[in-house]
């Protein structure tokens, strides 16, 4: 009886462990399906000239599948726009989430660092669609029209707690002994901040940026109310212009355009997990 | 710079957050104003009307709240029999080791793809899956919407709910052991009381996930403005009905999408703040 009853017991813990082998491998599983479903089905669209090129109209895309032709263009729109959006917001959302990183790691303890820093997780937790609504009544109403800045505007608040976060974890926990030691060379808190803090503090900022930039740059539904998309490759800021992920959600809809979807999706994976990657890579280099 | 002035600076800086924050209140509350003024706060959110047929509008929340509920709860039930298993794999049983690295890059990957590209997935490869295996015709559904979901959040309920599991103290396990118990007896019986709170918080900020993820849902549901009345039917959620007529809509149409992101941003930062407190608590334990 005793014997059976221990028997059962090692059963159970064999069971065990197979059951979650089993269904932790499984679930890397969609990864690698999605993966090979976007490679195998995109990588023949990949050409110079899916890279050079505007989106096609819907017309001329049709003319092309009627005479059984490949689909002409490609993404370049998308590309240029997803460039110029990220780009202003980046050049915002860097130094403002690296101040505010700072003055939550500085003053862990002051009522209001903690108010802020409670908001930045609320900011962070907000769906990305309803920071769609709000940049569309802040800055589309007023300005009368669909603009690369709304576009980046809504970048911009959806980098920002990331950077914030990452920056105000990465210099906790630098050892205090390091800003004591500046602190003692007689520099003052900002020379300190500048020149010690900042620099040691750099590989998880960095890594930080990143992985707030592959956050963001496959943000779809809060660049449809803003950007809106555009057809045609364009620089001004301040009317509608596209991005990689509004010309996906395009070719989705539009059933002459849905051979490009796959270029698209392909050029956009690949780029966000080679960003991923890199990240973590540097993270790990850098922790050494 | 002295000392002051760079005080000054980093709080005018941090002075942003909130600023960000009370305007997307403000934003919301008064663009949302005028559908709940029209219709009444608590008609908006119980009926389940949406029609806007000139004359005579009529919009209720209730239709995309239930999907919202529906998706996020389905999404959770699918995602826990392979979150909970990674979260074990790499935080108890091969804890440490290179393979368990592997995985949690995976899975770290999975949390990095695009919604847009999930969506894709989804429409491309499990719908017909769905339709093959007749679950239903049209194969777009809360179902299928729901199993994408469920995909997206495994990484965030895994990760988190594996850290709170390498924070049980090695000395419980270690007497356990030398009772002679098995590994799966140590589980169930130290890991999953100990860190059993933190796991149930790395659920709720799954939930939080969940709710508000629009373009997977949007190409999945199927985009129908009822109440789903079974989980292989269509639908919309509050996102994906949000996604789907913002940009055509004027007036009290728009008003009323708005009053609907209010209130799935209010919902969403409720659920957030829960699991946040619940982390706080689970913690200190």
């Amino acid at each position: 009886m005793n014997k059976l009853k221990f028997r059962s017991r090692l059963a159970k813990d064999k069971a065990l462990l197979w059951a979650v082998c089993f269904l932790a491998a499984l679930t890397a599983v969609p990864l690698f399906a999605i993966l090979g479903e976007v490679f195998l089905r995109g990588y023949d669209q990949l050409s110079w000239s899916f890279f050079t090129e505007p989106t096609p109209t819907a017309y001329k895309a049709m003319k092309a599948i009627e005479a059984g032709e490949p689909i002409p263009g490609g993404i370049a729109n998308g590309i240029i726009g997803t460039m110029i959006m990220l780009g202003m917001a980046v050049v915002f959302a860097v130094p403002v989430g690296i101040l505010c990183g700072a003055y939550l790691a500085e003053n862990p303890k002051k009522r209001f660092a903690q108010v802020v820093s409670y908001l930045t997780d609320l900011l962070q937790g907000t769906p990305s669609v309803i920071i769609g609504i709000v940049v569309y009544i802040w800055v589309v109403v007023p300005m009368k029209g669909y603009s690369a800045i709304a576009g980046s505007v809504a970048l911009f608040i959806m980098m920002l707690p990331l950077i914030i976060r990452s920056t105000e974890e990465t210099m906790k926990i630098l050892p205090a002994s390091l800003k004591e030691a500046g602190l003692a060379l007689g520099g003052n808190n900002a020379r300190v901040m500048l020149k010690v803090q900042l620099p040691a503090a750099f590989g998880g900022i960095f890594t930080g940026v990143l992985l707030a930039i592959s956050r963001v740059i496959g943000e779809t539904a809060p660049l449809m109310f803003t950007a809106l998309g555009c057809s045609f490759i364009r620089f001004s800021i301040d009317k509608p212009i596209s991005a990689v992920p509004l010309l996906i959600w395009e070719f989705f809809n539009d059933p002459n355009l849905q051979e490009l979807i796959w270029g698209a999706s392909l050029f956009l994976l690949l780029f966000v997990l080679t960003l991923n990657l890199t990240a973590k890579y540097l993270a790990k280099k850098w922790n050494q | 710079m002295n000392d002051k002035l760079y005080r000054i600076i980093l709080f005018v800086v941090a002075l942003i957050v909130p600023i960000v924050c009370g305007g997307v209140v403000y934003a919301l509350v008064t663009d949302a104003y005028d559908a709940f003024e029209h219709f009444g706060f608590f008609k908006f959110l119980t009926s389940s009307e949406w029609s806007y047929t000139e004359g005579s509008e009529r919009y209720g929340a209730l239709p995309f709240i239930t999907g919202t509920l529906m998706t996020t709860l389905l999404a959770l039930i699918f995602c826990i029999p392979f979150s909970l298993p990674v979260a074990l794999f790499v935080g108890e049983y091969f804890r440490g080791t290179k393979i368990a690295a592997v995985l949690s890059t995976v899975i770290d990957l999975l949390a990095g793809i695009p919604s847009i590209i999930y969506g894709l997935w989804g429409f491309y490869t499990l719908r017909p899956i769905i339709m093959a295996l007749n679950i239903s015709s049209q194969g777009s559904g809360v179902l299928t919407a729901s199993l994408v979901l469920a995909i997206m959040i495994v990484p965030y309920a895994a990760s988190l709910s594996a850290e709170f599991i390498k924070m049980v103290p090695n000395d419980l396990k270690e007497g356990a052991y030398s009772l002679g118990a098995t590994r799966a007896e140590i589980i169930g019986k130290i890991i999953f009381p100990v860190a059993g709170s933190g796991i149930f918080s790395s659920y709720v900020l799954a939930i939080g996930r969940a709710l508000g993820e629009t373009m997977t849902v949007t190409m999945l549901i199927g985009n129908t403005n009822n109440i789903p009345e079974s989980i292989t039917s269509t639908g919309n959620s509050m996102a994906s009905i949000i996604a789907n007529q913002f940009g055509e809509a004027d007036d009290l149409r728009l008003s009323s999408l708005i009053a609907i992101g209010l209130i799935l941003f209010l919902i969403t930062v409720f659920i957030n703040l829960i699991g946040k407190i619940m982390i706080k608590r689970a913690r200190i334990v």
